[in-house]
Order: C-alpha cells, then sequence, then structure tokens
C-alpha cells in the first residue's frame, strides 16, 4: 500500500534558512543541506523549500541551493517560491529539484502549468493553493502573493481547473489555520480531495500528533507539510510516524 | 572506460542518479556521447515524463538502436521509471506507442478510481531471489512517481512487486536486462544499495 507522506518545509531566503530551528547539533544550523539531512535521517518523506529570496539574482542563488540539496539528500525535494516562467523552472529542475511548486504566476497566467507539464511532466508540478474561508462560510476563497491579495476565484474550482491543466499534485494551505496549531482545515481539505483525483498535500495549522491523522484520515490528504512545528522541535517527523502507525495509518 | 553510463538523451535530470551511485563508490557518469556510451561496462536508462516524448528523444538520437544492440551483446542494462517502461513492446499512454521491446509485455495506465499519479513510498514484495535485492529487505520502501506501469508478458520477470489498486511489477529482470519503477536514487538507502548492486553484478 501507498504510504502517507510527511514533508517538513523550509523558508530559504539567499540560500540560507531563516526560521529558526533547535537543531543544536548541526554545525552551520543556517545551511539548507545540513538541515535537509537532518530530516532525511529522522524520516521524512520528501522536502520543500520555500525560498523567499528577493533579490535580483535569485535564480542563481537558487539553482545553487539546489544543487548543493541534489548532491547531499537522497529523498525528493520540492522548491517553490516566485518561479514565474518555464525558463526559471528548467534552470531549478536541471539543477537537480524533482518538483517544483506554482502559485501567483500559476493564477495569473494558468497556461504556465500546462506549458510546464507539457515541457517536464505533471509528476513535477505541484500548484499550492493558498485559501481562506468566506465570509458565512461561502467556501473559501484563494490567495496570491503570500495570502495578501483575494483573486476572486472558488478553491474548489481553481484545483480543478489545476489538474485540467496538468497538475501532478496539490498543496494546499489554510490560511485560516496557517500559524494557529489548532489543527489541518479537515472541512477544506476534504472538500479539494473529493475534487480532484491528483494528491493533495495538506498545510497550514499542525500542532498535535491527533491533527496529522485527522488530515490525512478524515481529511483524505495524501500527505501532510508543516513547518515551524518541527522547526521548533516540539514535534519530531518520528513522534508523528509512530503516532500514525499506531493508529493503523501506513507510514513508511 | 566509465563503468557505469547513465544515458543522456536531453530528458529530465540525471544529476541525482550520478550522485546516488557516487554515494555508492560506483564509477558513473551521464553521457549522451557515442564513444562512452558504447564503451561503458554497463547502462542505465532513465526516462521522466511522458513516455512517447523519452522515446521520440531517444531515437533521434539513435541510442534506440544503441541501447538494443548493447543489450544483445549481453551489457547490463537498468531501466529506472520510463527508463524501465521503454525496455517493454508497448505503451498505452497517448493511444499508444511503441518501447524497445527487449522485454514482453506492455505498459498500462492506472485505474480510473485510483489518484493518479502514484506519487511517493511504496513496499517492495520480492517475488524471487535476485542480485539486485542483495541486502535489502523484502517489503521495503522506495520512492515512486507514476500513472502507468508494465505488464510483462511472462509474469518470472516480475521479481518485485508493489500494490496499488493491483499488484504490478516494480522490477523486472530478465537475464542482463533489468528495470525498477521507482526512483532508488530517491529511495535512500534501500534505493542505494540497489543501485550498488547493479553496479556489482
Amino acid at each position: 500500500m501507498l504510504a502517507k507522506r510527511i514533508i517538513p518545509c523550509l523558508d530559504v531566503d539567499n540560500g540560507r534558512v531563516v526560521k529558526g530551528i533547535r537543531f543544536v547539533s548541526l554545525t552551520d544550523a543556517g545551511d539548507p543541506v545540513e538541515q535537509g539531512k537532518r530530516y532525511d535521517a529522522e524520516g521524512a518523506d520528501e522536502l520543500t523549500f520555500l525560498d523567499i529570496t528577493a533579490s535580483s539574482d535569485k535564480r542563481e542563488i537558487v539553482a545553487e541551493l539546489v544543487r548543493r540539496v541534489a548532491d547531499e539528500v537522497f529523498i525528493p525535494f520540492t522548491v517553490g517560491g516566485g518561479l514565474r516562467s518555464v525558463e526559471d523552472i528548467r534552470a531549478i529542475l536541471r539543477a537537480g529539484a524533482d518538483k517544483i511548486t506554482l502559485n501567483t504566476a500559476a493564477i495569473e497566467n494558468p497556461g504556465l502549468i500546462s506549458d510546464c507539464a507539457e515541457t517536464f511532466g505533471s509528476q513535477c508540478i505541484v500548484v499550492a493553493i493558498d485559501a481562506r474561508t468566506r465570509p458565512g462560510k461561502d467556501g473559501w476563497e484563494v490567495f496570491t502573493h503570500g495570502g495578501r491579495q483575494a483573486v476572486g476565484m472558488d478553491a474548489l474550482e481553481w484545483a480543478l481547473r489545476a489538474q485540467e491543466l496538468g497538475a501532478g499534485e496539490i498543496l494546499l494551505t489554510s490560511m485560516d489555520r496557517d500559524g494557529t496549531r489548532d489543527g489541518y482545515d479537515i472541512e477544506l481539505t476534504r472538500a479539494v480531495v473529493d475534487q480532484v483525483r491528483i494528491p493533495v498535500i495538506a498545510s497550514g495549522g499542525a500542532g498535535r500528533v491527533e491533527h496529522f491523522y485527522e488530515a490525512l484520515v478524515d481529511g483524505g490528504a495524501s500527505a501532510v507539510l508543516a513547518a515551524s512545528l518541527f522547526h521548533f522541535g516540539e514535534l519530531s517527523i518520528k513522534d508523528v510516524r509512530s503516532y500514525l502507525r499506531s493508529r493503523g495509518v501506513e507510514v513508511r | 572506460m566509465s563503468h557505469v553510463a547513465i544515458i543522456d538523451y536531453g530528458v529530465g535530470n540525471l544529476r541525482s542518479v550520478e550522485k546516488a551511485f557516487a554515494a555508492m563508490g560506483c564509477d558513473a557518469v551521464v553521457s549522451g556521447d557515442d564513444g562512452v556510451l558504447q564503451s561503458a561496462e554497463r547502462l542505465v536508462l532513465p526516462g521522466v515524463g511522458a513516455f512517447a516524448s523519452c522515446m521520440t528523444a531517444l531515437r533521434a538520437r539513435g541510442f534506440d538502436s544503441l541501447v538494443r544492440e548493447r543489450a544483445a551483446a549481453g551489457t547490463p542494462l537498468l531501466g529506472i521509471c520510463v527508463g524501465m517502461q521503454m525496455l517493454f513492446e508497448v505503451s498505452d499512454e497517448f493511444g499508444t506507442t511503441d518501447g524497445l521491446g527487449l522485454l514482453r509485455g506492455r505498459v498500462r495506465r492506472f485505474a480510473n478510481d485510483l489518484v493518479v499519479p502514484q506519487v511517493g513510498w511504496n513496499r517492495i514484495r520480492q517475488r524471487r531471489q535476485h542480485g539486485l535485492f542483495a541486502g535489502v529487505e523484502d517489503g521495503a520502501f522506495c520512492y515512486f512517481v507514476h500513472s502507468y506501469y508494465c505488464e510483462p508478458e511472462n509474469t518470472d520477470l516480475m521479481v518485485g512487486e508493489t500494490e496499488y489498486g493491483v499488484k504490478y511489477a516494480s522490477v523486472v529482470a530478465n537475464k542482463n536486462i533489468c528495470g525498477v519503477q521507482f526512483h532508488p536514487e530517491k529511495s535512500q538507502h534501500v534505493g542505494l544499495q540497489m543501485l550498488k548492486n547493479f553496479c556489482a553484478r
């Protein structure tokens, strides 16, 4: 049986991990490669790097990071953040990333999803959707630009459209839950999972081991992503895996 | 002369495969050079994306004949992911497309009621002993990303089996020709061990 995946996410700026992380044994805690190796050793099923570099030579900085990670980490890794063109993506994949995520650029130009799927294959195109509950609980609204701009689009419709355009996976972040540690938005996760046939990665709100179980079993997600919870060492990937296994969820 | 040559025909990122061999102390090189591919002791045929575009790219460089000739001469050959699928006669992806025909059988799509592509870690059940499995536990997890799977005509070729809606061939082997549907270069120690075993065969 296919195992459910646990994916830690790291924020990277100028090739360095910026969110604090309490891996005291690391010689260089800001080094994405060191942190990647550590998560790899802990049993992470994949790694996701969210790049927030704003400088103009961003592409080269990110490519260099990807090259270094590819040399050392033998699990799949995904790079997202500000990728805007087929050429941007080609550079990142060529440097050794296994998948890339598209968010704002895909909303502004949905054809980018199909262009990338045709050029590189759907298997490496993850469409990231940031969604927030609409007033009156009337579904979920899609946001871009790091959650600052409402798009005027329904999250379920966008997920379906992304799949039709050739997305290989959906990375679904609940903005209502992100950072709250109140648990993933199960209703949103379930609604998107029921809408599409491609894997959905639930993100936003993890605070306890039970939350991972809920997203995977009640929400039906194929994978769960968490950032700060793992960074600050409150929970380890091992804790999550043993809990899930004890509740009968297939994990690696 | 290089020990292992990873065939570069312009498809996908081959750096990870090269690094994985290197991590296991195997001398591997990514190459699209006819001379290197002709003289390598072992060949790896990678592949990602669509079956048809992989076959087209391989043919465009004349490597389809090269792979067939070297395989017929007994050179150890390992197909990875779509590279494994290309070893077979035909794929159902986008109509039907001919493969290399080194192994008899076809490539089919997973059933529609499944989440497709299959993305993630799944178990390899060892149906029989094989050199590729040396030091690998039965039921070990490897990382898969695919929508199509191989169906060998002769089920004896199916040395490793994985379950996703159906039980399908995740590792095939026939004499010097073998293939793995998962990505050994992304499957941590299990995948790396299998790459090392390929070098030792």
